[in-house]
C-alpha cells in the first residue's frame, strides 16, 4: 500500500448513532490536492462521515489516518452556515483571525504578521472588499469565503466542507468551485466537499465518493457514475441518464422490498428546469 | 446643581459607587458574551432564581453577598446540566427551574419577615438598597468582580468561536464544554455583584440592557465589550447621582437608586437604536 501516496485514508469506517448504524464498512484514500466530491442524498450519512474525520464523531470500528506528515494544520472544515445574528459584532477579518488564535486562552497584543497573513488570506478569498464589514450582513456567497479563508489560514493539507453550495444562487456556486479548484491546484490542499447534487461539481470533481445508505463507492466520476456501480450501492436498480450535460440518477421503480422512504432517493432526481 | 453638597465625602455614597461599579463593569462584559451565546433567558432566571439565596441569607443572617453568590453557582451548574437539550426544551426547564426558586425565595422572606419583624427585606432583596451596603462588603465585591475579569480575559477568545460555531472550536482543540460552564460561572459572579447593588430582580436590566445597547453599535467584539461596560457605568453612577441629588426634590426622601439606574439603561438603549438606524 502506498501509504505516501494517501494523504487521508478512510479504511473500513462504520459509524453508529442512537443504535442506527449510520455508516457501513466505508473506505477510500485522498491524494495529495484531490479535489473530491462527496455525494448523496439528505441522510445517507454524509455529515457523519465528515465529522467522523474531523474527530467530533467516534466510529465504532474501522479506522481514520492523516498522514500529514510534519504539518501542524491539522483539517481544515467549513460548516454548511453560521447562525448569525446580523447584528453579531464581528467583521469578515475578526472571524479569519479567530482561525488563527480561536483556541488561544488570554490576550495577546495586536500583531503585524498576524495581520499580514489575515490581509493576505482575505485576498486569496477575493474578500478583500468586504473584510470590514459584519459578517451577519454578508450573502451567503459572501460568508463561505470568509468561512473558507477561517478554515484555511492554518495552513491545512486537508478542508471538508459540509453541502457548500446548498443555500447558494448559481453564479455564486460557480465562484466558490472556481475559487476552490485554485486553491486546490495552487496551496496542494485537498477537497473533500459534500453535495445532495453532483452536477455542480460534475466537471470539478477528480474523485467522487458516492454514499447512499451507509455504504460509500469511491473512485474517478467515470469508473462510479454509471448504472451497474449505483445499482450494486442502492441494492435495487437505478437508471444513471445523462440529459444535456446533466446527470440524472433515478430509481426507476421501486421493488416492493424497498423501503418507502422517498428521502433516501437519490435526491438529483428532481425536476430539470 | 449636578452634585448635591456631600455627594463625594459622603461614605454609604463612596461605598455605592464602589459596588455599584464592579456591577456595571463584570455584568456589561458578561452580557455581551450571553446574548451572543443566546443565553439572555438563561441570565434572567440565574438573576431571580439568586433572590432565594438573598433571602436565606436575610433567615439566616449571614452576607446577603454569600447567599446569592451560594444560589446563583448552584443554579449555574443546574443550567449547565440542561445545557446540551434542544433550546425550546431548555427554555422549559429554564422556566420551570426559575418559578420553583421564586416560590422558595417567597416562603424564605415570609419566614424572616415572620421570625425578624422586620419587612424591608423583600424590597431589598428584589430591588436593592445601595446605599445601606456597609462598606466592609467592598474587599469582597472587588475578588468577586476580579475573578471574573480573570476568567473572561482568559477564555476570550475560545468563547468568541465556541459561540459561533461549537463544531468550528472543538475541532481546534477547545473544550466547548468547560468553556460554556465558565461562562456561566462568570454569569453567576455577575448576577451576585448585581443582585448587591440593584436587587435580585433587576439584576437582568444591567446584565442584558447594557450590552443589547452596545451591540447594536459596535462592530467588533472588543469595542462592544468596552462599549457595554461604559454604559453600564454610566446606568450606574448616573444613577446614584440622581437618587442623592432627588434627596433636593422631595426633601426627606431619596428616591430608589434602582429605579434611576433601570431608567438610565432604557434610555441608553433606545438612543443606541436611532444611531443605527442613522
Amino acid at each position: 500500500m502506498l501509504q505516501s501516496h494517501n494523504l487521508l485514508a478512510v479504511d473500513n469506517v462504520s459509524v453508529s448513532l442512537g443504535g442506527r448504524l449510520v455508516l457501513r464498512n466505508v473506505s477510500f484514500n485522498l491524494a495529495p490536492g484531490e479535489f473530491c466530491g462527496l455525494i448523496g442524498a439528505n441522510g445517507s450519512g454524509k455529515t457523519t462521515l465528515l465529522r467522523s474525520i474531523l474527530g467530533l464523531t467516534s466510529p465504532s470500528a474501522g479506522r481514520i489516518t492523516l498522514n500529514a506528515g510534519n504539518s501542524a494544520g491539522g483539517i481544515g472544515y467549513v460548516p454548511q452556515k453560521l447562525e448569525l445574528d446580523a447584528q453579531m459584532p464581528l467583521r469578515a477579518r475578526d472571524l479569519v483571525e479567530l482561525g488563527l488564535t480561536g483556541n488561544r486562552f488570554g490576550f495577546s497584543l495586536p500583531s503585524k504578521s498576524r495581520k499580514a497573513a489575515v490581509d493576505e488570506m482575505l485576498a486569496a478569498v477575493d474578500a478583500t472588499e468586504f473584510a470590514d464589514q459584519r459578517v451577519g450582513r454578508l450573502s451567503g456567497g459572501q460568508q463561505q469565503r470568509i468561512l473558507i479563508a477561517h478554515a484555511l489560514i492554518r495552513r491545512p493539507p486537508v478542508l471538508l466542507l459540509d453541502e457548500p453550495l446548498a443555500n447558494l444562487d448559481l453564479r455564486a456556486v460557480a465562484e466558490i468551485l472556481v475559487l476552490l479548484r485554485r486553491l486546490a491546484r495552487e496551496q496542494n490542499i485537498t477537497v473533500l466537499i459534500s453535495a445532495h447534487d453532483m452536477n455542480p461539481l460534475m466537471g470539478a470533481m477528480d474523485r467522487i465518493v458516492y454514499l447512499a445508505h451507509g455504504r460509500a463507492a469511491s473512485g474517478t466520476p467515470a469508473e462510479i457514475v454509471r448504472t451497474e456501480v449505483l445499482s450494486a450501492l442502492y441494492g435495487y436498480h437505478i437508471d444513471v441518464i445523462r440529459v444535456h450535460g446533466r446527470v440524472l440518477v433515478i430509481a426507476a421503480c421501486a421493488p416492493d422490498e424497498m423501503p418507502a422512504v422517498l428521502d433516501e432517493h437519490p435526491a438529483h432526481v428532481t425536476a430539470i428546469p | 446643581m449636578i452634585f448635591a453638597p456631600g455627594f463625594f465625602t459622603n461614605t454609604p455614597v463612596q461605598t455605592a459607587l464602589i459596588i455599584a461599579g464592579s456591577a456595571a463593569i463584570i455584568s456589561a462584559a458578561t452580557g455581551v458574551f450571553t446574548i451572543i451565546r443566546g443565553q439572555s433567558f438563561a441570565g434572567h432566571a440565574l438573576a431571580d432564581i439568586s433572590s432565594a439565596g438573598g433571602a436565606a441569607a436575610f433567615l439566616s443572617g449571614i452576607s446577603p453577598i454569600l447567599g446569592f453568590l451560594g444560589v446563583a453557582v448552584l443554579a449555574a451548574g443546574a443550567l449547565d446540566i440542561i445545557t446540551p437539550r434542544r433550546a425550546a426544551e431548555r427554555d422549559l426547564a429554564t422556566g420551570v427551574v426559575l418559578g420553583a426558586g421564586l416560590g422558595i425565595t417567597a416562603l424564605l422572606l415570609y419566614l424572616g419577615v415572620t421570625l425578624h419583624s422586620t419587612s424591608g427585606a423583600a424590597i431589598t432583596v428584589m430591588f436593592g438598597s445601595m446605599f445601606a451596603i456597609p462598606a466592609s462588603l467592598i474587599p469582597l465585591n472587588l475578588a468577586i468582580g476580579v475573578a471574573a475579569l480573570v476568567i473572561i480575559g482568559l477564555i476570550y477568545r475560545p468563547l468568541l468561536l465556541a459561540s459561533l460555531n461549537p463544531d468550528l472550536a472543538a475541532i481546534r482543540g477547545v473544550p466547548v464544554r468547560l468553556i460554556g460552564l465558565l461562562h456561566l460561572l462568570v454569569l453567576s459572579l455577575a448576577v451576585t455583584l448585581s443582585a448587591m447593588t440593584i436587587g435580585a430582580i433587576l439584576s437582568t436590566a444591567l446584565l442584558i440592557g447594557p450590552a443589547a445597547a452596545a451591540l447594536r453599535i459596535a462592530r467588533r467584539p472588543a469595542a462592544a465589550i468596552a462599549l457595554a461596560v461604559a454604559f453600564g457605568l454610566i446606568s450606574c453612577w448616573g444613577g446614584i447621582l440622581l437618587a442623592y441629588d432627588s434627596y433636593n426634590w422631595t426633601p426627606g426622601h431619596t428616591w430608589p437608586v434602582s429605579f434611576f439606574i433601570t431608567a438610565i439603561i432604557f434610555v441608553l438603549y433606545l438612543l443606541s437604536g436611532i444611531r443605527r438606524a442613522g
